[in-house]
């Protein structure tokens, strides 16, 4: 029986309804529509839906609705009076604090919660308020710069202005290379931005999916009939409903049943669906589908699943469980070991860490009543999502239309086709009604695609000077159920090696290992940073045996431009010895390197990344990014349409920026519809940091035909011919006459009232032919690569192991940075998740396959009290294949980030740990034995040997 | 479980069974059924139009009758049973007046739709083969300013003909708007 709530929120009184169990938080969503205040993980742990109650700030997950009876309620939506925004809001945007915005209203009102109380905080004051906010995407740099900003707008006070040097190639360009806020923030710090789980359809009821208890088994029988029965129920869906397709990422490898047909393959396979009128009625149904499995033997651990004999989740199909197996061999390493004077090898183990976007995944879907059906969802890439279905539904392209609202952060999690997607269509059909499904917080771990845990041996010979002679690498990727992205994955683990360095001989031996644990797949970095944390732990070994400066050793072997690398990849621009003496400088390297007093340390990372794939994970024919521009026809205005998902990383703002630059005219006349697959153009979205290069290019050539319109109809209105003719700033001028002008929307309008509309379209395609001709070639290949340095200071704890970071200085390459703002955005905030997956982050298994930590408070996440001050550069560079000169940043500034911190520990204790995260129990260990340590792995007990030998070479 | 219950001045609450579907509700009580459905329930498929019982497109069936919801007090119907537009499809298949007036061109911009459906369903379910002055009669209360009404007519006519279970299909006459 519902009860009466009267409660106050946000100035006005409301009475409503309530279940006696339902959460604050659910009455202010799903009754008041107030959906600004955001459901992320249910538990209390990730402040998204913090909101004020009598002043104090409470998350509204863990507060029962009743409980707010009589109460004043303030959300984000009552933070700023009318259309403005309050200074906390102001200041965020202005910052560029805000990505993807889902934890900004839970921001917003802790920090006000903060201000009301402490008018002038210091910075550790903010920290601790904002602690128990999770942000995924920023870093928490720029949040706690924004608040410190918003007090003083607070007091009438301006914070300094900061001066910025722009970069030599963003010189001459006005819109391109300007720190500008994102558009899309204010919507964002407002709580107006809607995200999936935001849209409420009309007679929309909810689906939930049954999740294998069992980690390996065949399914005897499922009956349905308790859950059919059930009030509230319209629809149970079992394997024998759903289409008998297989589907997946990776077309050679599509492996997974949308609901499981005969077999499930680890805890948390999907085996049922149901639908009904609320999710609570939808767990019930779940609870009384009976499901007989006949459980087989399962097996855990890559290794364990590669010897002859182990149980097999997919009978013939992979031999031994070796999903993918990769044999690359360049040069000749062994005759490269033998020029060596020095040699030295060593093990090291990844983690398996999660992507934990504080959006949890959701999908909407609704169908007409001519066969055509609109799925709003939660992803990285509406058109790979939109040519998924297809298939999956046998249905063609044209009646299926896949919708990217705002997306709260993925790093991987997002990027391909999920059950959601494929299931809400299926029992939407059958329904008739519109059907909203989510994860939970712990359905998102069970869906998984996180990290690949990487078991590596790396070994590397270098000359007396420290030229790299040879290096030998072998890694095990426990891949979990599926392939997911995961045959990319153990090639991209070897093939990005030899991009960073000179690596004359190179041999790679790579396995990704089916066990039964969540599937794993692409990740920030995608397979690329436990390979990098090796390569860069082991560098700085051998600097150190060889008596040589980790720096130095870096300079000596450095990538340089125009570059064909031992496995055929075509480096173009590179700046890496820029970034390296950059950090050098930054970080006054020379005079802290072996100076720094017991317990502090300092130690060097690089990294470097694709700026996109130069090929699509699905076969396509088409461009990879292409764009449309339609201008009003009172040239007020120019809609850039893109196919291309804004996740929080701000490629909106970015295409927006290179395509007014290319069209002559200011950003605020530029507005953006992207990710719409029936209104916007294919683009393959954002993964594999390929937006800014490929999106860019699209949006530019677009604008730039716009432009060539827009001359042609002002060359008359002037009678100047139009070669002679510029566009700048929303004026159309005499290149050698600036005098000679009109307004540009003035010949925009006079070319739509002569010709009809004026539209530009652009498309890119990497160039042709990238890549080697052996097999696997095509995996690393890229229009453009990315170059970054980093230097990080720690303090370890020598009574508790633990490390703080303190410091952190980054150099990035990333071509012209189009938007500094936002370079540094996502410099600052893969630092921080670098920092956290290389100290604090990893998925545990009990015996059974069962994740233990499946949550917010036992899977540790960096808080704005692990994150350090972070000094972020950009070298000068220009990238010839890129917009502007632009290439990626996303990615790439991972990858530094743990060979830096592990580095760094070394310098600070002498403790070595090879074996991720770097917690206080292994540092300790480590202090105790003081001698290289790989301390037994939590979790799987899977171990990494220690291996550590040095070798001298005769 | 019907029993109504009130705060003073505050919020009333009842009980519907809304498209068979159980539902507890709590809202101001001078509240219309129509603005209830619309705005405490989500179901916006049933429409405003004039507010003054004048229109039709209102039109609900409570307990299996048309009422006008924008005349009808929520209060007044707790414990009842509310069919809306929504209602009318089972799962995916559409109520076959859904069908006819898709197919036959009776609906144009489609917001007296809704109540036209309803009140023809009521009108089937009572008379399973009304002659056209007894369409006429029963949807006479509401308006149409787009068709004209001789295909809603038709539409009523034909999906008349088919939940009789004949196999009927529109007459070339019907399709071309001849008589």
């Amino acid at each position: 029986m519902k009860q009466i709530l009267d409660l106050t929120v946000n100035g006005r009184p409301y009475e409503v309804a309530v279940r006696p169990g339902a959460m604050l938080l659910d009455v202010l969503r799903d009754e008041l529509q107030l959906t600004g205040t955001k459901r992320g993980c249910e538990l209390g742990d990730c402040g998204a839906c913090t909101v004020l109650v009598d002043g104090r700030a409470v998350n509204s997950c863990l507060m029962l609705a009743l409980e707010a009876q009589g109460r004043q309620v303030t959300t984000v939506e009552g933070v700023a009076s009318g259309n403005g925004l309050h200074p906390i809001q102001q200041a965020l945007v202005e910052a560029g604090a805000i990505q993807c915005g889902f934890c900004t209203p839970g921001m917003v009102v802790r920090a006000k919660a903060l201000v009301d109380a402490n008018p002038q905080p210091t910075d550790d004051e903010i920290r601790a308020a904002l602690s128990g906010n999770l942000c995924r995407c920023t870093g928490y740099a720029k949040i706690i710069e924004a608040v410190k900003s918003a007090a003083l707008y607070l007091q009438a006070k301006q914070p300094a202005k900061l001066q910025f040097a722009t970069q030599r190639s963003a010189a001459h360009l006005s819109i391109v290379g300007k720190r500008l806020p994102k558009p899309d923030a204010p919507a964002k710090a407002t709580g107006r931005a809607t995200y999936t789980d935001d849209i409420a359809l009309p007679n929309m009821i909810y689906g939930k999916l049954l999740l294998s208890p069992v980690p390996h088994a065949n399914i005897k029988s499922i009956d349905t009939s308790k859950a059919e029965a059930l009030a509230g129920v319209h629809v149970v869906m079992t394997g024998a409903d759903v289409p008998d397709l297989t589907y997946g990422t990776s077309p050679a490898r599509y492996d997974e049943n949308v609901l499981a047909k005969d077999k499930v393959r680890y805890v948390g396979d999907v085996v049922a669906a149901v639908a009904a009128v609320d999710e609570e009625t939808c767990y019930k149904a779940l609870s009384l589908i009976d499901v007989e499995y006949e459980e087989l033997p399962a097996v855990f651990d890559a290794h364990s699943a590669m010897k002859e004999g182990a149980p097999r989740l997919f009978d013939q199909k992979y031999e031994n469980n070796i999903n993918t197996r990769v044999d690359h061999h360049f040069g000749d390493v062994e005759k490269g070991f033998a020029e060596a004077d020095y040699v030295r090898e060593a093990t090291f183990v990844g983690n398996r860490a999660y992507q934990n976007p504080i959006e949890p995944h959701c999908a909407i879907a609704e169908w007409d009543t001519h066969g055509k059906v609109t799925l709003y969802t939660s992803t990285q890439v509406v058109h790979y999502v939109h040519h998924q279905l297809s298939r999956v539904l046998g249905m063609p392209l044209g009646n299926i239309r896949v919708i990217m609202h705002h997306t709260g952060g993925g790093f991987g999690s997002k990027a391909a086709t999920n059950p959601l997607e494929i299931i809400s269509i299926l029992l939407s059909k059958k329904a008739g009604r519109p059907v909203k499904m989510r994860f939970s917080r712990a359905e998102m771990y069970l869906y998984g695609r996180g990290r690949h845990k990487q078991h590596i041996e790396l070994k590397i010979g270098v000359k007396k000077d420290g030229t790299i002679t040879a290096v030998k690498h072998k890694a095990v990727l426990e891949g979990g159920a599926y392939s997911s992205f995961g045959v990319v994955t153990v090639y991209y683990a070897g093939s990005m090696i030899p991009t960073l360095y000179k690596i004359p001989n190179y041999k790679y031996d790579g396995y990704r290992v089916n066990t039964n644990l969540p599937p794993c797949g692409a990740m920030r970095g995608h397979g690329c940073p436990h390979p990098r944390f090796a390569f860069e732990s082991l560098l700085s070994m051998i600097a150190e045996d060889i008596g040589m400066d980790p720096i130095d050793i870096r300079l000596k072997n450095a990538m340089e431009p125009e570059t064909r690398t031992c496995n055929d990849l075509d480096i173009h621009s590179c700046e890496f010895k820029a970034c390296l003496e950059q950090v050098r400088e930054a970080s006054g390297w020379d005079k802290k390197k072996g100076k720094l007093p017991p317990g502090r340390g300092i130690g060097i990372g690089c990294g470097g990344f694709v700026s996109g794939a130069g090929y699509p994970i699905y076969r396509s024919q088409f461009p990879h990014s292409n764009a449309m521009i339609k201008i009003e026809e009172d040239g007020s205005k120019a809609v850039l349409f893109t196919g291309e998902a804004d996740i929080g990383q701000g490629s909106n703002t970015v295409l927006a920026q290179m395509a007014a630059e290319a069209m002559g005219i200011t950003l605020d006349r530029v507005d953006v519809v992207s990710a719409d697959s029936d209104t916007t153009p294919l683009g393959f979205g954002a993964y594999s940091s390929r937006v800014t290069l490929m999106g860019g290019n699209a949006a530019k050539m677009a604008g730039e035909e716009v432009k060539k319109q827009v001359l042609h109809a002002a060359a008359k209105l002037l009678e100047i011919p139009e070669e002679k003719l510029d566009a700048r700033a929303n004026q159309v001028f005499a290149k050698d006459q600036p005098e000679k002008s009109i307004p540009w929307n003035e010949a925009a309008t006079a070319f739509f009232a002569e010709n009809g509309p004026l539209v530009g379209k652009g498309h890119y395609s990497p160039p042709k032919g990238l890549g080697g001709k052996y097999k696997g070639a095509a995996v690393g290949t890229s229009p453009a690569y990315s170059f970054s340095a980093a230097v990080c200071e720690v303090e370890v704890d020598m009574e508790t192991g633990k490390v703080k970071v303190l410091n952190f200085w980054d150099a990035h390459d990333c071509g012209t940075a189009i938007n500094p703002l936002a370079v540094e955005g996502q410099v600052q905030g893969a630092v921080v998740m670098g920092l956290s997956e290389t100290l604090l982050e990893n998925e545990v298994f009990d015996s059974s396959g069962t994740i233990v930590n499946a949550d917010l408070h036992n899977y540790l996440m960096a808080t704005s009290m692990d994150s350090p001050i972070i000094d972020c550069s950009l070298v000068d560079s220009y990238e010839p294949e890129g917009p502007f000169g632009a290439k990626e940043v996303g990615e790439g500034a991972t990858l530094p980030v743990l060979g830096a911190i592990a580095n760094a520990v070394a310098d600070a204790v002498g403790v070595r740990i090879q074996d991720l995260p770097i917690t206080p129990e292994k540092v300790l260990n480590g202090l105790k034995s003081r001698g290289p340590t790989l301390a037994a792995n939590s979790g799987q007990g899977t171990h990494g040997r220690s291996r550590v030998s040095s070798t001298p070479a005769s | 479980m019907a029993s109504r219950r009130r705060k003073p001045a505050g919020k009333a609450q009842i009980s519907l069974v809304v498209n068979g579907e159980p539902t507890e509700v709590a809202f101001s009580p001078h509240k219309t059924l129509l603005e209830v459905l619309r705005e405490d329930l989500g179901l916006t498929g049933t429409k405003h139009g004039c507010e003054l019982g004048e229109c039709g497109t209102c039109t609900v069936l409570l307990d299996g009758q048309p009422v006008l919801s924008c005349l009808a007090l929520a209060l007044a119907c707790d414990g009842k049973r509310v069919e809306t537009v929504e209602g009318m499809a089972r799962g995916a298949v559409l109520h076959p007046l859904q069908e006819t007036f898709a197919d036959l061109g009776a609906a144009q911009c489609g917001y007296c739709t809704p109540g036209f459906l309803l009140v023809a369903k009521a009108l089937l379910e009572e008379n399973p083969s009304p002659t056209r002055d007894q369409i006429k009669q029963a949807l006479a209360g509401n308006l149409c300013r787009c068709t004209g009404y001789l295909k809603i007519y038709e539409a009523v006519e034909l999906a008349a003909a088919r939940m009789q279970g004949e196999e009927a299909e529109a007459k070339e006459e019907t399709l071309y708007g001849r008589r």
